[in-house]
């Protein structure tokens, strides 16, 4: 009976599914906001990279709210974790083919990261991606060595030392430029250069260290959590 | 959209619905949690044909690499837990 009920909202899901994509066609043009995005980006933000000139720029305060939800979840996990005591791993039983690969890998991920989210307004990409590569291989990091102590004081004073920052960012754009993070505090310089597209790499690297400290030391809280029952 | 291309999505498309199978079927607790990261990695490559680097780039640093390795992490710490309670 109850499976039975189960496979017919199964089969109503697909029939509607399958309406939906009888109706989709692919666009030829661009739509009039893709359009103005597309023509007006180089002239008003100077990024070669579109996306990241709607992510800073254009849709700035909706980037500034992703990061405070990811900040609240950081906060919020760390409260509930501490809850669970705090217990050192004593022993470590990982492969010697992990910690090797690990050692390898580690180094140039963070450097990738580091590359991605600087080069954020040229090449796909940008603060969320390298900060989240950078958090890949600080967990990789805590995976291969469990007993490798993480200073998270330290993870804590970047984090809200970026985030101080970007707030002032978008503060300096309210009084010196257009508005609230208006990139254009600074000069745009020429399209598709390292220091160009005003404040954008600024910012974007700014994101790129909060969110990776933000998820190395999720993980970190995670890997030090003990054993006792959480109590909300 | 030329034949070759559309074969090979064809195929990879194939190939992440049977690592979403075995994610969901798999005894093997490690298996199932490479599976699930190679979803991941096959859905960024869908999204890099599809023209959306970025959100590929997402994609495979999030679904395929800190996912991964978070479960990996937590596998351990449950099996870690598990033995200590049967001692």
């Amino acid at each position: 009976m109850k499976n039975s009920i189960a496979i017919l909202l199964v089969l109503a899901f697909g029939f509607f599914l399958v309406h939906i994509l009888q109706l989709y066609h692919t666009q030829e043009t661009l739509n009039k906001t893709a359009t103005y995005y597309n023509t007006n980006t180089p002239a008003e933000v100077g990024a070669a990279n579109v996306v990241t000139a709607i992510v800073v720029t254009y849709r700035g305060l909706d980037t500034l709210g992703e990061v405070t939800v990811l900040f609240l979840t950081a906060m919020i996990l760390g409260y509930i974790l501490r809850q669970g005591g705090k217990e050192k791993v004593t022993k470590n039983n990982t492969s010697e083919i992990l910690i090797t690969a690990a050692n390898v890998l580690i180094p140039g991920s963070i450097v990738l990261g580091v590359y991605v989210f600087i080069n954020g307004h040229l090449t796909p990409g940008g603060g969320f991606q390298g900060g989240a590569i950078i958090g890949t291989a600080i967990t990789l990091m805590i995976l291969a060595n469990p007993m490798r102590t993480i200073r998270e004081g330290l993870l804590h004073m970047v984090e809200s030392i970026s985030g101080f920052f970007y707030v002032l960012i978008g503060l300096a754009g309210l009084l010196f430029a257009g508005g609230f993070l208006d990139n254009r505090i600074l000069p745009l310089g020429t399209l598709g250069d390292l220091f160009s597209a005003g404040a954008i790499p600024l910012i974007y690297s700014l994101i790129g260290l909060k969110v990776g400290t933000e998820i190395s030391s999720i993980i970190a809280n995670i890997n030090e959590t003990g054993n006792n029952t959480v109590k909300l | 959209m030329e034949t070759f291309e559309l074969i090979t999505l064809i195929i990879l498309a194939v190939v992440m619905i049977i690592s979403a199978v075995m994610a969901v079927l798999s005894k093997e607790m490690p298996l199932a949690i490479l599976a699930s990261g190679a979803i991941s990695l096959l859905a960024s490559i869908f999204f890099l044909v599809l023209a959306s680097p970025d959100v590929a780039m997402t994609e495979a640093a999030i679904g395929a690499g800190l996912t991964t390795f978070l479960f990996f992490i937590i596998l351990r710490k449950t099996d870690q837990n598990k033995t200590e309670n049967e001692k």
